[in-house]
């Protein structure tokens, strides 16, 4: 077990940056998940620690060595491919007694080492299967535990449900956080998914075109996003952002979007009246919009048209025409709401974002 | 209860008649052999027809220019077993056939690996590598001949030239020499067949598979062995069984290079049953039976290949 050091890593290929200037520190023992759009540079920032690429620039350390120039096979570390990778020609078995076999190690040791992991895994009555006898999910954990039997210093996991149905996606999900915690070995692991994200990872490493963006818990991620991108990044459905002007006076400072005023959060004002009559991009989650239908409520609540109405079971999602382009709104799924009627809105002030429009940093 | 006009009746019984022939045709079974049929009798015409007349000549006395010739049971087949040449022959063919694959193999296999790694101009050198192969046999081996000439030889020039040598080697003037020219020959055509082959079976391995075994600890001969082996084996199993037989079949190179010669001592099944049954003699039936005791040993090659490429495909 060891912790982990991005120390200013950049990796070029002719001509795109695909890794950025990335510092990082993966404690010991964490489960850090790299989280991103598609094409953001994960997959390269995790080949660059497995040593699969040559980093352009920077180093990377593993427990108190730098392995920046160390091949793979010394870098202790075992890899997941999102597509497995098993030796098609080798039982179940011989995919997960390989790494051990090359290391020299003791046949019973072997044996013993594989069987015991087979077990955790649910997978020892499939040991003597190719892999092409195998389901998805089955291979998924056979891919596991080839990793898991190395006992490396540090696990790397490049989307490793992401070939998985849905239903089984979310069970192993849950098992491989399980595992993680009881083997406590270094994890980072590699997602598009920001649900996956949010569930599985101590903490999360938010990227966006090779860039971190923010290096934070999934709480902290959520209620306190950096930016702009980290805060439509994470949260389903997106956080709802429009532009509003900051107008100062009468000892009060407002932000006003179209005819929709609002009071600046009490502990924000002083950081919001330094964009006095200049325009800030407000954030808000569609949770923190509270929505009746009707015109009930107190005055101070807005009344904004309902568009659309997507009932999704556990919530509905409401679709209002706001000041600015759309709002959603997270609903009661046993309240009923109908497109064209007005809706009430209260608007939780103590849960806005604000955001440079220019640096699209967050003001708080 | 009313009856049905006749024109109705007899258009159901020809729906019947229809609908039974389009059922006939969606078995799969009828469809097939439908399907396979032209190939059948191509097949039957052009080879299983000649190869009959084959066996048959075989048992004649039959020469060429005469229209036909006696039934002589197997008295052709006996007496190649008291031929001096025809024993020199079988050996050739089989020095021939086993003894360069094994370099074909090796060297190809080598292309293949270095044609797979990312170098500039890798494409041009791909198709470069196909020249010997696409190149008529009877054409490359003119310009071997030139090359194993006795007199104007560049390889004895170059020996020659670099104080290697004393005087010309007789590349195809002794037995020895000839029969390992036309190996070496051999081996120039074969080689690309067998890089060509490989390397699609190469380009077949999943990068991934190689970063894994890489990660665990493989170095690269480890990884050839674990990784890349298993996946070409097939194909190095196929193309040499493929080339084995193609060898054992061969007629160009040798008949160019040497007609058999020095003192008919380099045939291989194919030139001397030429010789004997069109080129010198004429005498078709002898000619007939030296190519046919190619068969058993063509059958049991052919019969190991199918059944090794059934097995792949389970
Ligand atoms: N071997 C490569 N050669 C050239 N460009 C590459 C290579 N690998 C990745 N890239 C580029 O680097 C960027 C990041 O890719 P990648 O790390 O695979 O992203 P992600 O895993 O986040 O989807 C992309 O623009 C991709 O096109
Ligand atoms: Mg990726």
């Amino acid at each position: 077990m060891a912790q982990v050091i991005y120390d200013h890593v950049t990796k070029r290929f002719d001509g795109v940056i695909a890794v950025n200037d990335l510092t990082l520190e993966v404690k010991d023992g964490e489960f850090l998940v790299l989280v991103g759009p598609s094409g953001c540079g994960k997959t390269t920032a995790l080949r660059c620690l497995a040593g699969l690429e040559e980093v352009s620039s920077g180093d990377i350390i593993i427990g108190d060595r730098v392995v920046t120039h160390i091949p793979p096979k010394d870098r202790d570390i075992a890899m997941v491919f999102q597509n497995y990778a098993l030796y098609p020609h080798m039982t179940v078995y011989e995919n997960m007694a390989f790494g051990l076999k090359l290391r020299k190690m003791p046949k019973q040791e072997i044996d013993r080492r594989v069987k015991e992991v087979a077990e955790m895994l649910g997978i020892q009555d499939l040991l003597n299967r190719k892999p092409r006898q195998l389901s998805g999910g089955q291979r998924q954990r056979v891919a596991l535990g080839r990793a898991i039997v190395r006992e490396p210093q540090v696990f790397l996991m490049d989307e490793p449900l992401s070939n998985l149905d849905a239903k089984l996606r979310v069970q192993t999900r849950g098992e491989l956080i399980k595992l993680q915690r009881r083997l406590g070995v270094t994890t980072i692991y590699v997602t598009h998914d920001q649900v996956e994200a949010m569930t599985m990872g101590h903490r999360i490493a938010v990227m966006n075109q090779g860039v971190l963006q923010q290096l934070d818990t999934p709480e902290n991620l959520y209620d306190h996003p950096a930016n702009l991108f980290v805060a439509t990044f994470i949260g389903s459905p997106a956080m709802n952002i429009f532009p509003a002007r900051v107008v100062t006076g009468e000892g009060a400072v407002r932000l006003v979007a179209g005819d929709v005023t609002l009071e600046s959060p009490a502990e924000q004002r002083g950081r919001l009246a330094e964009y006095a009559n200049r325009e800030v991009l407000v954030g808000i989650r569609p949770e923190d919009l509270i929505v009746q239908p009707g015109q009930v409520g107190e005055d101070r609540h807005l009344r904004l048209p309902v568009e659309i109405v997507e009932p999704l079971g556990s919530e509905t999602l409401v679709h209002l025409r706001g000041p600015v382009g759309t709002l959603i709104a997270k609903a009661d799924p046993h309240v009923h709401f109908s497109p064209g009627e007005l809706a009430s809105v209260r608007v939780k002030i103590e849960h806005l974002h604000a955001f440079d429009p220019q640096t699209e940093l967050a003001l708080f | 209860m009313t009856t049905a006009p006749a024109g109705t009746v007899r258009q159901v019984m020809s729906f019947r008649l229809r609908d039974r022939v389009r059922h006939w045709l969606d078995s799969e079974p009828v469809l097939a052999y439908l399907f396979m049929s032209p190939g059948w009798l191509i097949l039957l015409l052009f080879m299983s027809y000649p190869f009959f007349l084959g066996i048959w000549i075989s048992l004649t006395d039959r020469t060429v220019g005469l229209p036909s010739g006696e039934f002589v049971g197997l008295r052709n087949y006996t007496e190649l077993f008291r031929d001096r040449t025809f024993h020199l022959t079988v050996i050739n063919t089989f020095i021939y056939g086993f003894v360069t694959v094994p370099f074909k193999l090796f060297l190809g296999l080598l292309l293949a690996l270095l044609l797979n790694q990312a170098f500039p101009m890798r494409n041009v050198l791909r198709a470069a590598l196909l020249l010997p192969w696409i190149v008529p046999t009877a054409l490359s081996s003119l310009a071997w001949l030139m090359l194993y000439d006795a007199v104007l030889s560049p390889f004895s020039w170059l020996l020659k030239n670099w104080g290697l040598i004393e005087s010309n080697i007789a590349f195809l003037g002794t037995r020895t020499n000839a029969i390992i020219s036309l190996c070496i020959a051999n081996i120039w055509r074969g080689t690309p067949f067998f890089a060509v082959a490989i390397l699609a079976g190469l380009q077949a391995v999943p990068q991934e598979l190689h970063e894994a075994a890489a990660i665990e600890g493989a170095n690269r001969v480890q990884r050839f062995f674990a990784v890349t082996l298993p996946v070409i084996k097939g194909i190095v199993v196929i193309t040499t069984l493929f080339s084995i037989i193609w060898t054992f079949a061969d007629f160009q190179l040798v008949y160019v290079l040497t007609k058999g010669g020095p003192a008919n001592s380099t045939h291989i099944f194919g030139t001397y049953a030429w010789q004997i049954g069109i080129g010198g003699a004429g005498k078709l039936g002898i000619g007939a039976a030296i190519s046919l005791y190619m068969f058993p040993v063509l059958a049991v090659l052919s019969a190991i290949l199918l059944r090794y490429v059934r097995s792949q495909e389970a």
